[in-house]
């Protein structure tokens, strides 16, 4: 039991080790110095208050996309469209910080729960398809995020703007922006974001191990047809459980509308955050305290990895390589699980 | 504009941006074929485009008009071997397909870029000089209205694409390997139990997928975009995922997806200059083939079943 629960740990451990041994491996063969590369990362991410609030902030989305992956795998959901559900939940924070003039207190938690309500009905439609058609949410949450790409652009353009590719800056009285938060960290980018996420983590641990709702959710995701011989409706938990998947990933979006950007424009192309989202909660073991830490980690190395051009001359993309990386060991614990096996019983 | 000028303009634009969605549909016919999921299209999709080019600048001067050809072959290898990882990782060390193929994505995309960087000093390669040239097909082009619609002014890989698919369907159900390759996909232990090797099966299979994405996305960035960056592939290897499973998991069904969808594309991107077109605001062409995918999942039009044993990793001697 207690080595179990030791491998559980070391899985994760091991992998970001492996990941960053081959990140340097692929610096030392195309040329660059990988200590010089991994001190930018170390100094990027964490070497000043600046530094320190940038990181952070990049860390508030990935902790909630990372809750909204990891809520779905725990009921045996895979849910993809976290990156759809994001966008969405973005469009919809904006536009109620946009359209609306109403006191703080009343609008920004409007704002939120308009995305979180935008990134639940987007993962309805594949929840609803898979429990009553038994159609693969993967595909469906895959061809969902471009959907919601091409119609969010579309409404930019249209409603949000006057064929332009942006909308106007939302209220001050839906803004997550804090003085405060920005002074301490020499005008970084950091917001309030970071006190729903963790409070989200904080639901989402409550929801999933202390109550009997979480508990039916975890056991149809353990074993549909046990569950469904236990009385419970595996199609209404299917559903739930994408729903509230989606909420946390509408939320994510949010951050991004009304602290981070404090607006929306066309995307060419994805945020990522949603993708990354399915990375950080892998590490993070798809369970709540883990995932803090990975959306630290993974925060860490993307904004550490903006340092990296200049002062070492490591292409910023060494980073994504790393993550890949890290999701492929992660991914291929059973290898991990055999060596750490095989080095025991060296050790005997 | 009179219906054939319209139809001039739409028709070979179609098979023009479907022939990258048919290569890399047919790979992923094959592999899913044999029970492996591979979400890692899209960037097995980014690694061909990225080999393409870089290969074409690199070689255009000794090869000449020959470059373009030997980039294809290239970038079949190089996909090849890329997905190896995405085999070894699902086959072999039983991860999770979905999530193996999503790590495919990322590395694809951070490698390819982190190369382009160290090798050009900049985030997008220049356009290259050597593409394929535009042919009409001997006899079958002087056939009335079809002809010049279909077979004048393409590109030799459209053609080869649509070619590939018949051949794809003749290897997947009229030879020992395709039942193999079925058989594998559909019930691996009874497979196993026939002498069939089930992992030796997928790793060609999975191989093969990126051989032929490999392929689909140089013609992509050496017929359309003619140049790499982040966003040369954006969402391709998605959609010839999408018409994979449109297709029904059938070669011919595959390539009849491709190419509605490459005339989606087309209509969207021509659409503004043909009148009556010019009213459909272009989200509606752009969500067309994901919202018809969905359609097609959902039984609205015709049921889709996937291989049997899709996404379940094999352990010899577990019921």
């Amino acid at each position: 039991m207690n080595s179990g629960r030791l491998t559980n740990f070391l899985i994760p451990l091991l992998a970001v080790l492996l990941g960053m041994i081959a990140g340097s491996i692929v610096m030392v063969v195309s040329g660059y110095d990988p200590i010089a590369g991994y001190s930018a990362l170390l100094y990027g991410a964490f070497g000043d208050s600046y530094y320190i609030g940038e990181t952070i902030r990049q860390m508030t989305p990935y902790i909630l996309s990372g809750l909204a992956v990891a809520f779905a795998f725990r009921t045996g959901l895979f849910n993809i469209g976290v990156e759809g559900q994001l966008i969405v939940g973005w469009l919809a924070a904006v536009w109620v910080g946009v359209a609306f003039e109403l006191p703080k207190f009343i609008h920004l938690p409007l704002a939120i729960l308009a995305a979180a309500l935008a990134g639940a009905l987007w993962a309805l439609i594949p929840g609803f398809l898979k429990a009553r058609f038994k159609v693969h949410e993967v595909i469906v949450t895959i061809m969902m995020n471009y959907i919601a790409l091409h119609v969010t652009n579309a409404i930019i353009r249209s409603v949000l703007s006057d064929k332009g590719y942006k909308s106007e800056e939302i209220h001050e009285s839906a803004s997550l922006r804090s003085e405060f938060l920005q002074s301490i960290t020499d005008y970084s980018t950091l917001h309030y974001g970071i006190v729903i996420a963790l409070i989200a983590a904080v639901i989402m641990w409550f929801l999933l191990e202390k109550t009997t709702k979480g508990y039916e959710l975890r056991a149809v995701g353990f074993n549909q047809h046990a569950s469904h011989y236990a009385g419970m409706n595996v199609s209404n938990n299917i559903v739930l459980a994408m729903v509230i998947s989606g909420a946390f990933a509408g939320v994510a979006g949010a951050m991004e509308g009304l602290g981070t950007f404090a607006n929306i424009s066309v995307k060419a192309g994805f945020t990522g955050v949603g993708f990354d989202g399915i990375a950080v909660a892998l590490l993070g073991g798809n369970n709540a305290f883990g995932i803090i830490l990975s959306a630290l980690l993974f925060g860490a190395l993307k904004v550490g990895a903006l340092e990296m051009p200049s002062s070492a001359g490591v292409p910023t993309e060494l980073v994504d390589i790393v993550i890949a990386l890290i999701i492929f060991f992660v991914a291929s614990s059973y290898l991990i699980r055999l060596l750490l096996t095989r080095v025991k019983k060296e050790g005997k | 504009m009179g219906v054939f000028e319209i139809l001039q303009i739409i028709i070979p634009s179609a098979i023009f941006f479907a022939a990258p969605l048919i290569f890399t549909a047919l790979g992923g016919v094959f592999s899913e074929r044999s029970g492996v999921v591979n979400i890692g299209l899209e960037g097995l999709m980014v690694i061909g485009a990225f080999t393409g080019v870089v290969f074409n600048l690199t070689f255009a001067e000794q090869f000449g008009e020959l470059t373009p050809w030997l980039a294809l072959l290239v970038a079949m290898i190089v996909g090849a071997v890329f997905s190896l990882l995405h085999a070894v990782a699902s086959i072999s060390f039983r991860a999770d397909q979905v999530v193996s193929g999503v790590a495919i994505n990322f590395l694809a995309i951070g490698l390819s870029l982190f190369l382009v960087k160290k090798i050009y000093g900049k985030g997008q390669t220049d356009q290259i000089q050597v593409g394929f040239d535009k042919i009409d097909i001997p006899v079958l082009s002087d056939i009335p209205i079809i002809g010049p619609l279909l077979f004048e002014n393409g590109y030799v890989p459209s053609y080869i694409a649509i070619a590939l698919a018949f051949v794809v369907w003749y290897v997947i159900f009229k030879t020992p390997f395709g039942l193999r390759l079925r058989s594998v996909g559909e019930h691996p232990m009874a497979a196993d139990t026939m002498g069939i090797n089930v992992a030796r099966m997928r790793y060609i299979a999975v191989m093969l997928s990126g051989a032929l994405a490999g392929i689909g996305g140089a013609v992509y960035a050496t017929i359309i975009s003619r140049d790499f960056s982040h966003a040369t592939i954006s969402g391709h290897g998605f959609m010839a995922l999408a018409a994979m499973i449109f297709g029904k998991w059938h070669p011919l069904g595959a390539m009849g997806a491709a190419l509605f969808f490459g005339f989606a594309q087309s209509l969207s991107i021509v659409g503004q200059t043909i009148p009556f077109l010019k009213e459909v605001p272009t989200v509606y062409l752009l969500i067309a083939p994901y919202v018809l995918t969905i359609l097609a999942l959902t039984g609205f039009i015709g049921r889709a079943d996937a291989p049997k044993a899709l996404g379940t990793p094999y352990i010899k001697g577990k019921r």
